[in-house]
């Protein structure tokens, strides 16, 4: 169901219900750090759900799992790996 | 390190009902963010948190929370609220509403509740309409916008939310907008603790049937106007906090004060009265 | 369950009909009002509030009628028995919140205070003019009970009855009361705590997970939860499923409303309660309820002994109607005569059932007073002159 962006060291993670998402670009806008993007593909309701463009700069904040009126989007801290 | 699938919030949601019926840039969704994160902030035990909403978009909150959930009548969440916290004051009860809900029809219910400090807390969602019957004018419409119902632009001077709920008694006032997410999460947490009655308004996009009306744009548009406008200023003398179409948006906590709660107060009345014997009221046996 | 003795003011007392509805209501286990004063019914929330504290309740004086009716369901979903005290213009406000407690099955009672209408009227005079709107006056389809006490020793009985019902139900039952019952003071006999029948909130016994908050049996109301209990349920006025989510289509509003409106027309006889005199040989039956049954019995009883063939029913509850008990008597009872304090309300109702095969009369009055017991009698000797003249006739087209 969900679909997420695994980067090589970053510091968090955003994971994304594309099915949910209706497209309002509030996480895009709004992402601190220039994560996330407009995808090309449509859900099955016609929306671009945003998709993780630069999964590498993502601090983990959460935001815009704040921000997504829909419960769609939401972004985790990753563990420190030692 | 997998990666999590499933969000942290849907413990506090009815997923079984999702997706929810709001607009796409609607900020209502916003608001139960805030809410969830309040709600966990304040580590009370879920099972003692009850919603009471009223009628409309907003109105339809109580049914996407996975909590004791209450959809009432078209501006008496209020008075619902009053008799559930009386039946049983463990429980904290929150009032999630909508302007039109909460101060049109349900404005008796609003400033009396206030008055006799009862210890609830409104989240009221300000999106100057009645979104749910087609957006019609509302007492928080500004000057000169246009609703359905005020077709050449409205003639009437709206509520100043916080001054109202500050006059009229409340312990604790504050308002953010839906950009604001995390000093509005903070503003409702601090609502949720306060023992008394507390208001927090959240400025809302509606853009389907305001923003629209109103060229404010789409709802990330009005979100930008939110983050462009707004001002802080906590403290700020509530009078002064009124807003204009397309004006600044005074944001902040205004008021936070001390006073004893209804009930509190019932209870020191009546160990006045009866003495040794009175037995303090905490909720039906 | 019995009733909690801490409420049951035990004795023989001489109280007014407003007063012992509320010493029926703490007998009963409400522990939260909540009112607005409107005459003559402020009378029981007064007590109300002089009483509650001290047996561990709690009342409220809310800002309107709009915010006791649906206060007082609140308090009912976070435990309490809960009732609120109206008349005529404070019950046209709480119309709504009829409505929202028969959809979402709040067990909760309503006290109105009858007084003559329409609007303001006459405050401080009796009518039975709100009898329709007991039923009626919500919109949609929904079905109520309603008791109609005729003094105040019944005030406290039914009261009791009135919250027992309502929990075994869960609707909202009405207490019509009246101006004339509510302010007549007579001596109110208090029985023992042990000695009252108090029915208790009936709770799920279902876990969490597993729990269905509108799930009930065939004609029956579905077990309860309160809030904080950790079921973590929706209750919404929008139609709903066994789940209690709303759901927009006429396949779930069928099965909804149905099941509202089943509970009490299933179950008729073990909710109407009527007393009867003389009504197996009577030609003629006089039915009354409220204040008016007292005006009517004079009456009959001056009837009988001038040698009228005449019985009495009267209605303690008004709504469901005796429809069964009505179409059974019409089959030899040859005339009906419905005295009450309106210009034609539960009449209808009568005639609806009596189907044409019986004669029948209104005795209307627009309130302020109570009828004249003479206009009774003058009624019931018009409908046995009627009788014999029409069994004339009949005798007559036989030959």
């Amino acid at each position: 169901m969900a679909e997420a962006k695994k980067p090589k060291s970053p510091k968090g993670t955003v994971a994304i219900n594309v099915e949910l998402c209706k497209g309002c670009g509030f996480c895009i806008a709004f992402c601190p750090s220039g994560v996330l993007e407009f995808s090309d593909k449509f859900n099955s309701k016609g929306y671009h759900p945003p998709h993780a463009a630069n999964p590498e700069k993502c601090v983990g904040c959460g935001l815009c799992g704040m921000y997504c009126p829909d419960f769609a989007i939401f972004g985790t801290r990753n563990k420190e790996v030692a | 390190m997998s990666p999590t699938t499933k969000n942290p919030r849907n413990q506090y949601l009815r997923t079984d009902r999702m997706p929810h019926i709001w607009c796409p840039g609607c900020g209502l969704g916003t608001t139960i963010n805030c809410f969830i994160t309040a709600v966990e902030e304040c580590g009370l035990p879920l099972d003692l948190i009850s919603v009471v909403s009223g009628i409309g978009c907003t109105g339809r909150i109580a049914g996407y929370l996975k909590l004791d959930s209450f959809h009432t009548t078209h501006g008496r969440p209020i008075p619902f609220a009053t008799g559930l916290k009386l039946a049983n004051p463990k429980l904290k009860v929150v009032v999630f509403s909508g302007d039109g809900d909460l101060c049109a029809i349900g404005g008796n219910h609003f400033i009396h509740a206030a008055r006799r400090n009862m210890d609830l807390t409104i989240i009221c969602v300000n999106n100057f309409t009645y979104g749910m019957t087609g957006g019609q004018v509302t007492p928080t419409t500004p000057m000169e916008a246009v609703s359905s119902t005020t077709p050449y632009g409205n003639i009437e001077e709206p509520f100043n939310l916080p001054f109202l709920a500050d006059c009229s008694g409340a312990v604790y006032v504050a308002r953010w907008t839906t950009f604001h997410v995390r000093q509005a999460a903070k503003a409702m947490r601090e609502a949720i603790q306060k023992n008394g009655f507390s208001f927090v308004e959240i400025i809302s996009p509606c853009p389907t049937l305001y923003g629209r009306r109103n060229k404010l744009g789409d709802g990330l548009k009005m979100m930008q106007a939110f983050k462009d406008n707004s001002v802080v200023c906590n403290d700020a003398d509530t009078r002064s906090v009124a807003l204009d179409f397309r004006g600044k948006i005074a944001c902040g906590k205004f008021v936070d004060r001390e006073k004893t709660s209804f009930l509190d107060m019932y209870n020191t009345k009546m160990a006045e009265r009866f003495g040794p014997f009175y037995e303090p009221y905490e909720g039906v046996k | 369950m019995k009733a909690d003795p801490k409420g049951v003011l035990t004795g023989a007392h001489f109280l007014d009909g407003d007063h012992a509805c509320c010493e029926g209501a703490l007998a009963a286990g409400c522990r939260f009002a909540a009112g607005y004063p409107i005459t003559p019914s402020t009378e029981v929330v007064e007590r109300i509030a002089a009483r509650f504290p001290s047996v561990g309740g709690i009342f409220i004086q809310m800002e309107d009628e709009l915010a006791s009716s649906i206060a007082l369901q609140g308090a009912v979903w976070g435990g309490a028995k809960a009732m609120t005290v109206t008349s005529g213009p404070g019950f046209s406000l709480m119309m709504e919140h009829i409505g929202y407690a028969a959809m979402v099955e709040t067990p909760c009672v309503f006290v109105d205070v009858q007084r003559s209408g329409p609007s303001t009227g006459l405050p401080t005079l009796p009518a039975q003019a709100d009898m329709m709107q007991a039923r009626w006056g919500s919109h949609g389809d929904y079905e109520v009970i309603a008791l109609c006490p005729n003094s105040p020793q019944e005030c406290f009985d039914l009261t009791i009855k009135a919250f027992n019902l309502a929990e075994v139900y869960r609707v909202p039952v009405m207490m019509m009361m009246d101006e004339c019952v509510g302010h007549m003071t007579e001596k109110v006999v208090i029985p023992k705590a042990s000695e009252i029948h108090v029915e208790p909130r009936r709770y799920t016994t279902a876990k969490p997970e597993d729990y269905l908050p509108f799930k009930a049996e065939k004609n029956s109301a579905p077990p309860m939860v309160r809030a904080g209990d950790g079921y973590r349920f929706h209750v919404t006025g929008l139609t709903h499923d066994e789940r209690g989510y709303p759901v927009t289509n006429a396949e779930v509003q069928d099965r909804c409303v149905r099941r509202l409106v089943d509970k009490i027309r299933a179950n008729a006889r073990q909710i109407i309660m009527l007393e009867e005199s003389d009504t197996s040989d009577a030609d003629i039956v006089v039915v009354s309820y409220g204040i008016t049954s007292r005006v009517a019995v004079k009456a009959i009883q001056q009837a009988r002994e001038d040698g009228y063939k005449v019985g009495h029913l009267r209605l303690v509850t008004a709504w469901p109607f005796p429809e069964k008990r009505l179409r059974t008597l019409a089959s030899h009872v040859k005339a009906f005569i419905m005295p009450e304090l309106n210009l034609g309300q539960m009449y209808f109702e009568m005639q609806r059932c009596v189907e044409g095969r019986a004669a029948t009369y209104l005795l209307p009055h627009a309130g302020g007073s109570v009828h004249d017991p003479e206009l009774i009698y003058q009624k019931i000797a018009y409908a046995a002159r009627h009788m014999r003249v029409k069994e004339g006739k009949e005798k007559e087209a036989a030959k």
